[in-house]
């Protein structure tokens, strides 16, 4: 019992490990398709910050520096997507698909033409990334049942980024809840005229939404590639950017939901992880197929049965013309 | 007195023909290998090739024309422009390129092709090698089970395929013939080509059978592997390394590789091209005939004690001896251990 009990700790620990990144994601896609921009480029700013974040760690050796450059580089992104879809009035599917494109053969060719290893980037050593921190007294609390367990394998161990994640979630649902700013924000995004009318420009806020949302998926970059993981591998995203955009629009484009759906995600990839070749009763050892298929099952089965009507904000995808 | 000098002059010219048809025919090889994913660099399989590559080159003076896929639709045109820029020798790395080059040799009969990890194809100009990586698996399997003190190891595989269960097999093999009670944990991170290079899930898988008191993990998953490594060497156990010595990637970390010597493959297909002594059909290169073995140097010297290293040597030489048959997976698609 007691082993079981670890056994389903640890899982929790895996989800939360898992989970980061499309945390991240979902609140840079939260606050980009709140202000009326859709952002479909979560996916490709995330790798392109997650290849600066390891080459800047592989070649000045401080994760910090790492952090710093891939969120300008994610940021940067985010104002090209912005350009062409707020100041041109592009189509931001069409922008955002692009950027994807650019940024898996962009980050492979700069990858080989630094390193030559196949676009990968050297293996980082401890020094280079931001490791996991012990919290105070984890080790003796491992052996108080269930709260130290808790405490010392769940809340204990993980390294920085992994708090940053779960504080953004709580920034925010305050900004966009509870401050001028956000009301503003969500105003642009059902009602651009309204908030015209108003006197604020769209077109700030909308730049000032997207900038946020780079912000937001450069951290989630660095922290694949240089906080769990050490290095960058060509497109090691695998599709992370797209569940993100899911889990947003699961959580109805509101914070805490989409936290939720994350974490629902993560706990589906924890446990398939260690599924995987268990015996069960009456069935034999499970097929690997069904585990890595069960996630989407599920996400089918909760979209189509629990979730409801997912409504997106009203302005969502329309450039915003002053003139008409 | 006249016979002798007769006779010098010529076995004179005879060492000069041979010589001149020798150097004729080096002249005339014009060597070409086409990498798979994952690049030259890889520090894995595609850098083991390139090894034999050089090691070729070194010695010959002969360039081997090289190009790099970086996408799965630019295998066959590779190989067809290599063969349209004169290549008389073309090697495939890989099993991703065996309908290329099934396709490309068919086409060219003329040409020799030479292609690593198939062996089901079926052409009078085509070489195909194939490594008994069960064997090589069983060599580590041993390995791991004198390094485990929970009694619990771990495997963590690429892309769901028989080669890879193959991997699995013989180590599963290798480990439960020292300890018979021994736990083996496998994952496959994945069904898809992607799951080549998926370190993140790599790491995760790994810290899964860690959890569940796993303390050596062997891999077998090309880029994905890496993350098998970083995970294990960040919680303090030991993985094992595949197909080139990775024991460098985390010194102290990881306690051996299982050496798939592919560049034994490369350089042996262009020597004998070179030689002409270039032969069709299957080889296949086990323990015995030096194609899999286990890796030992400084980097991991401290892991490996005299117990195991005599334990590992044992089995190897009993594997030669044909006193221990290594079980292959892909024989019958099941696993007896």
């Amino acid at each position: 019992m007691a082993e079981l009990w670890l056994q389903f700790v640890l899982t929790i620990d895996a989800t939360l490990r898992v989970a980061t990144p499309l945390i991240l994601c979902a609140m840079a896609g939260i606050f980009s398709e709140r202000s009326g921009i859709i952002d479909i480029s979560l996916e490709g700013k995330m790798l392109l910050s997650a290849f600066t974040a390891a080459t800047v760690a592989a070649l000045y050796g401080s994760p910090w520096l790492g952090l710093f450059c891939a969120v300008i580089v994610s940021m940067v992104f985010s104002l090209i997507h912005g350009f062409a879809c707020i100041t041109h009035r592009g189509n931001q599917v069409i922008s955002g698909l692009a950027i994807n494109i650019l940024a898996s053969g962009l980050t492979v060719t700069i990858g080989i033409a630094i390193f030559a290893q196949g676009g990968q980037t050297p293996f980082l050593m401890s020094g280079q990334r931001f490791s996991a921190i012990s919290l105070p007294f984890a080790e003796a609390a491992k052996n108080i049942p269930i709260i130290g367990t808790i405490y010392a394998e769940v809340i204990s161990g993980h390294n920085l980024l992994v708090w940053v994640a779960l504080l953004s979630v709580i920034l925010t649902a305050h900004v966009l809840f509870h401050t001028s700013f956000g009301l503003r924000l969500r105003a642009v995004g059902e009602k651009p005229e309204a908030v015209d009318t108003a006197g604020i420009s769209v077109t700030l806020m909308r730049y000032q939404a997207v900038l946020i949302a780079g912000l937001l998926c450069g951290i989630a970059g660095a922290y694949l590639s240089i906080a769990h993981g050490a290095g960058f591998g060509r497109e090691m995203t695998a599709g992370k950017g797209y569940i993100a955009l899911a889990a947003m629009i699961f959580g109805h484009w509101r914070p805490i939901p989409a936290l939720m759906a994350c974490l629902m995600f993560g706990f589906l990839d924890a446990i398939a992880a260690r599924l995987q070749g268990v015996e069960l009763p009456f069935f034999g050892p499970m097929p690997t197929d069904l585990i890595l298929v069960l996630p989407y099952v599920l996400t089918v089965i909760l979209l189509a049965g629990f979730i409801g009507r997912a409504v997106p904000p009203k302005a969502i995808g329309q450039p915003y013309i002053k003139e008409r | 007195m006249k016979t002798s000098l007769l006779k010098i002059i010529v076995s004179a010219i005879s060492v000069l023909f041979v010589w001149s048809s020798m150097s004729v025919q080096a002249a005339d090889i014009k060597p070409a290998v086409i990498y798979d994913m994952g690049g030259k660099f890889d520090k894995s399989f595609n850098e083991g090739v390139w090894n034999g590559v050089k090691k070729f080159t070194e010695e010959t003076g002969i360039e081997v024309m090289e190009f790099e896929v970086t996408n799965e639709t630019q295998r066959e045109q590779a190989m067809r422009r290599m063969v349209d820029r004169g290549a008389t020798v073309v090697l495939g790395v890989g099993f991703a390129q065996a309908d290329a080059i099934a396709a490309v040799s068919a086409e060219n009969p003329d040409v020799q092709f030479s292609i690593i990890d198939v062996f089901w194809l079926d052409q009078p100009n085509l070489r195909q090698y194939a490594f008994k990586e069960h064997e090589g698996s069983y060599l580590v399997g041993v390995a791991a089970a004198h390094a485990s003190q929970t009694g619990k190891v771990g495997f963590v595989g690429g892309m769901d395929i028989s080669l890879i269960r193959k991997f699995a097999c013989g180590y599963v093999g290798g480990v439960k013939s020292v300890n018979p009670n021994a736990e083996v944990y496998q994952n496959m991170t994945g069904t898809t080509p992607a799951a080549w290079n998926d370190p993140a899930k790599g790491a995760e898988l790994t810290m899964s059978q860690i959890d569940r008191g796993a303390d050596v993990i062997y891999q077998a998953a090309g880029g994905t592997g890496i993350g098998v490594i970083q995970a294990a060497s960040d919680a303090g156990k030991l993985a094992i390394g595949v197909d080139s010595n990775q024991n460098g990637l985390a010194p102290g970390s990881v306690l051996t590789s299982m050496l798939k010597r592919v560049d034994v493959a490369a350089y042996e297909t262009f020597m004998d091209a070179k030689n002409g002594s270039f032969s069709a059909g299957v080889k296949v290169l086990g323990v015995a005939e030096g194609g899999v073995d286990w890796a030992l140097d400084n980097n991991n010297a401290s892991l490996v004690n005299a117990d195991m290293k005599a334990a590992v040597e044992q089995a190897r030489q009993d594997i030669v001896s044909g006193k221990i048959s290594v079980h292959n997976y892909e024989s019958d698609s099941a696993c007896p251990y």
